[in-house]
């Protein structure tokens, strides 16, 4: 994974609609392939074209505007990303160029899978990230700031969260220096609760 | 201090704190599916990294498989026998249990992880798949992830998270005639929202709850997701350890003292509770696309955003029961196991699918429900109204590019999503439970199962 860039300058593209769900960021049928690539062409494909086989984009679609084509910091509204699992949707997006999204709110697990693949996830106020729509937004990681229009927000990301994001830390690599504490707990709890552990022959 | 069932699970699996209120958690049981387990398992092959304990780990063809009769690898979907021959051959290599297309196991990972005792009471189990909530029914600590979090823990065995707050939803008092564990979910989805539970791990409790038996319960614990809960579960009690005691992979019995400590102590302080009183739960019907925006059946269509009434055709004011439908499922992993499967049938018998309905669908969550099913004759009631009786799998819960409903379809689901587009482009997806889905299919508009249940009995 790439350290996240601090900062990370860019015009927010605003999607400030509660509930958008990952469905609607990658539908399955976008999905052709167990590869995590060749998604950004189906990303949010019910909304950005008018249609979806034919490949017309909806000129309505924030994304289809020139002046966000390039956007690396998405705006959302509250529980984004809720709905199916799949992390095809943070693929997509990542795929397509976006660092951060700034939301009202997130679905957990579309939360832990944009951390995971190196985008940010901001949670602010409605009325704030409102405010953010089309404004020339920066955000420093290492000072937990978002900063727009002369304003400035502080936003909360927990220290190793962090710090994953800022060197680009893969999460594995960096709990497989722990093996020692989980074969310790392996054999407390293989005591403490035999019944669960099963010996399946392969 | 007296303790939450959420915080005896965590502290029994806490290998180490992380960071403040963070910590390596260890995961008893990681269920994977073909549509998201192969990305994981083909990433840890890449990454040169193998499953820490293949024991732990089992595999399922459910999502993308064919439910016509004679299935084999191939489906309707473009691509989608790459998933299921990748997957095979990945889990060969990692070593792990698979449950495979024609397997007499198969089934959706959530229905079959009960039936083969793969999930137990006080375990933390972790698959790439959001329902996997629906196990929490039994007492475990349940949850969905992404792929690279599902690979993250067959390595390791662990998971990195963040302790979530702790939510308790108590439904006490007696559900009316004819209202179902959906109509729970839903009732509680519509007053609180689909983001209520966020941020939190949430515990079903109350004695309408405990009225449940253990299939009501999964269809509850199912829907947690839909709330927003990082998890949804129910304390284990007699009945959650019969259903589950000699299971396959599961104790012969639950007689330790252990597992009557899995439940919340008196007095356990939890950070919000909800109560609902469960008398006034009517049967429930989603309006919108969101399972949030769900109405009584007997309701009227409120005033929503312009583009939710938009796409699902329907404006402020209207009342639900009566809008034609053109399909009908029965299915998914909230609502197809045997006593959903008994529900319907029993209101169905010897009636006939509206004419105007050009697709009904029954698709078993399982090949164990599918076989009783036909034990019990419950088919061939179906096939007589005009349903078509499918292999089990996910089927058309979602739309995966291959099977689908006609071109603007409404249809009358008995499944968990009602988002824009899930059941295909332009689907209008109605949520409710088997009952009245079954009662709609008759009528040929939404519809009330009571009146179905009364003409029934009067017949
Ligand atoms: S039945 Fe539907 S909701 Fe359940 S696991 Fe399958 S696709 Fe997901």
């Amino acid at each position: 994974m790439t350290p996240f860039p601090v900062p990370l300058t860019g015009r927010a593209a605003p999607l400030i609609a509660d509930n958008v769900d990952t469905d609607t960021i990658i539908p399955s049928r976008e999905m052709r392939t167990t590869g995590r690539t060749g998604l950004a062409d189906g990303l949010f494909a019910p909304w950005r074209y008018s249609d979806a086989d034919a490949r017309k984009e909806n000129p309505d679609f924030v994304l289809n505007h020139d002046l966000y084509r390039d956007a690396r910091i998405l705006l959302g509204g509250a529980n984004f990303g809720c709905g199916s699992s799949r992390e095809h949707a943070v693929w997509a997006l990542s795929e397509w160029g976006i660092r951060a999204i700034i939301a009202a709110g997130f679905a957990p697990i579309f939360r832990g899978n944009c951390i995971r693949n190196g985008i940010l996830p901001v949670t602010l106020g409605r009325a704030v990230v409102e405010g953010l729509a089309g404004a020339a937004v920066s955000i420093d990681l290492a000072a937990q700031t978002v900063s727009a229009d002369g304003a400035r927000y502080d936003f909360t990301l927990d220290a190793e969260t962090k710090q994953m994001l800022l060197e680009g830390l893969d999460a594995i690599d960096l709990t497989l220096t722990k093996q020692d504490a989980i074969d310790d707990w392996t054999a407390r709890d293989r005591a403490a609760r035999p019944l669960v552990y099963l010996e399946i022959a392969t | 201090m007296p303790k939450t069932l959420f915080d005896k699970i965590w502290d029994t699996h806490l290998v180490a704190d992380t960071a403040a209120g963070a910590g390596l958690i260890a995961i008893d049981r990681v269920f994977l599916h073909e549509r998201t387990g192969a990305a994981a398992l083909g990433r840890m092959a890449e990454m040169g990294r193998t499953v820490r304990d293949p024991n732990r780990v089992f595999a399922v063809m459910d999502h993308i498989i064919d439910t016509r009769p004679g299935r084999g690898d191939g489906t309707l979907m473009p691509g989608g026998e790459g998933f299921i021959t990748e997957t095979r051959a990945a889990c060969q290599r990692a070593g792990i249990t698979l449950f495979d297309v024609n397997d007499r196991d198969q089934g959706i990972v959530h229905v079959i992880s009960p039936e083969l005792g793969v999930v137990l009471p006080g375990v933390t189990l972790v698959a790439p798949d959001s329902h996997t909530c629906t196990q929490g029914a039994f007492g475990a600590l349940a949850w969905g992830i992404g792929s690279s979090e599902a690979e993250h823990a067959m390595v390791t065995g662990t998971l990195r998270m963040e302790k979530p707050k702790t939510m308790r939803v108590t439904f006490d008092g007696d559900l009316a005639g004819g209202v179902t564990a959906k109509d729970i979910a839903l009732h509680l989805l519509s007053r609180h929202g689909a983001s209520g539970g966020s941020g939190h791990a949430v515990e079903f409790a109350g004695s309408a709850v405990s009225a449940l038996d253990v299939e009501g319960r999964m269809t509850l614990c199912n829907m947690a997701t839909e709330f927003g809960a990082m998890a949804g579960f129910i304390a284990p009690d007699e009945k959650s350890f019969a259903y589950l005691a000699g299971r396959r992979y599961a104790p012969a019995a639950f007689d330790e003292p252990y597992w009557q400590t899995l439940k919340s102590d008196e007095g356990a302080v939890f950070d919000r509770e909800i109560e609902i009183d469960a008398a006034e739960i009517a049967p429930m019907v989603s309006w919108g696309t969101s399972p949030e925006e769900a109405i009584a059946v007997s309701g009227a269509v409120p005033q929503g955003s312009a583009r939710v009434h938009e796409y699902i055709g329907l404006p402020p004011g209207q009342p639900i029961a009566g809008t034609p439908i053109d399909a009908a499922f029965i299915g998914s992993c909230t609502n197809s196991r045997i006593s959903d499967l008994r529900r319907a049938a029993a209101l169905l018998r010897g009636l006939r699918v509206a004419p105007s309905v050009t697709k009904a669908l029954v698709v078993p969550g399982s090949s164990a429900v599918k076989r009783q099913a036909e034990a019990e004759g419950l088919d061939k009631i179906f096939e007589a109204a005009g349903f078509e009786w499918r292999m089990s799998g996910c089927s058309l819960c979602f739309y995966a590019g291959g099977e689908g409903f006609a071109k603007g379809s409404r249809t009358i689901s008995s499944t968990n999503r009602n988002f824009e587009g899930r059941q295909g482009p332009g689907i209008r997806t109605h949520i409710a439970s088997p009952e009245t889905v079954a009662a709609s299919a008759i009528a040929g508009v939404i519809a009330d199962p009571r009146e179905l249940a009364t003409e029934a009995a009067a017949a």
